[in-house]
């Protein structure tokens, strides 16, 4: 990681014991709460590498539930997130997979929603508490959760990417990051926009209006 | 001229950059944030704040409640040594409520309570054990513990950009060691020292527990971390006075961080955060580990539904 901050530091204020088990995987499970943007009513957590030898004592387990059910990672609830769930109602399920990742502190998240839309996250807690989100529904993404951020499915054809940049710059959306990705030449692709300012809901009525080469957008 | 934009890419740039602009070490963070461009000056000494608050209140809660770690094998030490620090002590009574309140904090993570990084969880004692306790003492107001902060940050940053502040890269050396640094370097900024001055106390820390491996036992942030907090707050406690007295670090700042880096690096990586060397294989080690792994099975049989 480059251009630290004071607070990546003297920081983050987070639950313990452990900025990568914990922390890390409570914003995991949270920006994945964000993604389905409706409550959860059944979740699926599998842990591989070093998350599933070492998570139980860490509390990687109730971290992800804290996560799943809303709670931010220095939220004091997560040590009591079984109890959340239950009351809740929020099935949970963990497994622990021994299967090689590319990253030892994964999880992957299948969470099914009060319309019984299931939807799979896949994120890498990768140390001090920071993440990456690298799966969407299989869609390979690569989102660090600091930053608001727009997940655009389109169709792989010359000018999308200006056509939406320049919608977002008419609302004054400033980019900060942004990363493209695409199946192959003139399939299905991805933009991954993170941004200095929320997106409203006013804000991504517009774009879905004015760039009718929107397949589907995401906003985290 | 030295920008703000290189000053932290050495110890000595960021001295000569406080020199030349005639401020601390802390002002030199507190402005180099500012740059960053995602908030202002108040927001940012607001945002440290609530560190500080988090801080105070993580050291309370480990002094005065009764804590057990999720795992059973911590709790309690912190508020036995404290209660004995009145009685004599060898090392003094302040030094051992230093260190009681840097266990404090480490026994409150350890029982998933509420902490802040610094740099890392299992190194979050030392500054906030540090920093409020002699501010007691010292009748130091929030403002200056602020800067305080501020001072350990910038230490602590120069260590992230030029070596590391991950056990997993670099030992126990590259969490508890640059936590003693950063508080030591906040202790003597504080106490009118100069931005040198505050980078020769770090740099003695760091000479002091060089090498130092991550050797946690069953993959715990509890043991030996606990203890090594208490350990570091104490390193830092006399590398501050060290300093004040006139005392000088023959191997300049920035020479200790690119050798701690070094010999992170050298380390094998069983004594990385693995748990598969030092104190985890012992026997006891390898013992405990299996206990808890048993209890952490029943645990869970009892919480899955």
């Amino acid at each position: 990681m480059e251009n630290f901050s004071v607070f990546d530091i003297v920081g983050p204020r987070m639950t313990g014991p452990s900025s990568s088990h914990t922390a890390g995987a409570a914003k995991i499970a949270l920006i994945a709460r964000r993604i389905i943007n409706r409550p959860v009513k059944e979740v699926r957590f599998t842990l591989y590498g070093s998350f599933a030898e070492t998570g139980r004592g860490h509390g990687t387990d109730k971290a992800l539930i804290g996560g799943i059910l809303g709670f931010e990672p220095d939220d004091p609830r997560i040590r009591e997130a079984y109890k959340y769930a239950k009351s809740r109602g929020v099935l949970v399920n963990i497994i622990m997979s021994d299967e090689p990742t590319r990253h030892p502190n994964t999880v992957k998240i299948e969470a099914c929603d009060e319309n019984d839309r299931w939807t799979e996250v896949k994120g890498e807690s990768i140390g001090g508490g920071n993440i990456l989100i690298t799966e969407i529904d299989h869609l390979e993404v690569e989102l660090s959760g600091d930053y608001p951020t727009l997940i655009i499915r389109h169709h792989d054809e010359p000018g999308v990417i200006a056509e939406v940049s320049h919608v977002l710059a008419q609302m004054r959306l400033n980019i900060a990051f942004m990363k493209v990705f695409r199946h192959g030449k003139g399939e299905d692709a991805y933009m991954c926009i993170e941004t200095d300012t929320e997106v409203n809901e006013g804000m991504q009525a517009i774009l879905l209006q004015l760039c009718k080469c929107i397949r589907q957008l995401i906003v985290v | 001229m030295i920008s703000l934009t290189d000053a932290f890419e050495s110890g000595s740039k960021l001295c000569s950059f406080c020199a030349q602009e005639k401020i601390t070490l802390a002002e030199a963070m507190i402005r180099r944030e500012i740059a960053r461009g995602e908030m202002t000056r108040e927001e940012i000494l607001e945002e440290m704040k609530k560190n500080l608050l988090v801080m105070r209140e993580s050291v309370r809660s480990g002094l005065e409640d009764y804590i057990e770690s999720v795992s059973h094998l911590s709790g309690g030490a912190a508020m036995r040594l404290f209660r004995y620090a009145k009685y004599d002590p060898f090392c003094g009574s302040n030094t051992c409520r230093v260190a009681a309140s840097a266990m404090a904090v480490v026994e409150v993570n350890a029982s998933m309570g509420q902490i802040v990084a610094a740099p890392t969880a299992g190194a979050s004692g030392i500054l906030p054990g540090v920093l409020l306790e002699c501010g007691i003492e010292r009748n130091w107001t929030d403002e200056q513990l602020i800067q305080g902060l501020f001072c350990a940050g910038a230490v602590g940053l120069l260590f992230a950009e030029n070596a590391t502040i991950s056990g997993a890269d670099g030992g126990c050396q590259a969490e508890t060691g640059v936590g003693s640094a950063m508080a030591a370097a906040a202790l003597v900024e504080l106490s009118g020292g100069t931005p040198e001055d505050a980078l020769n106390a770090a740099a003695m820390t760091i000479k002091n527990i060089l090498g130092l491996v991550c050797d946690p036992v069953a993959g715990l942030v509890e043991c030996p971390c606990i203890k090594r907090n208490a350990l570091g707050a104490a390193n830092a406690l006399l590398c501050a006075d060290m300093t004040l007295c006139g005392i000088n670090s023959l191997i300049p700042f920035d020479e200790v961080v690119a050798t701690m880096l070094t010999v992170g690096r050298d380390m094998r990586k069983e004594y990385r955060e693995t748990a598969m060397g030092g104190l985890a294989v012992t026997p006891t080690g390898k013992q405990i580990a299996e206990k808890v792994k048993h209890f952490q099975e029943i645990e869970r049989r009892n919480e899955t539904f």
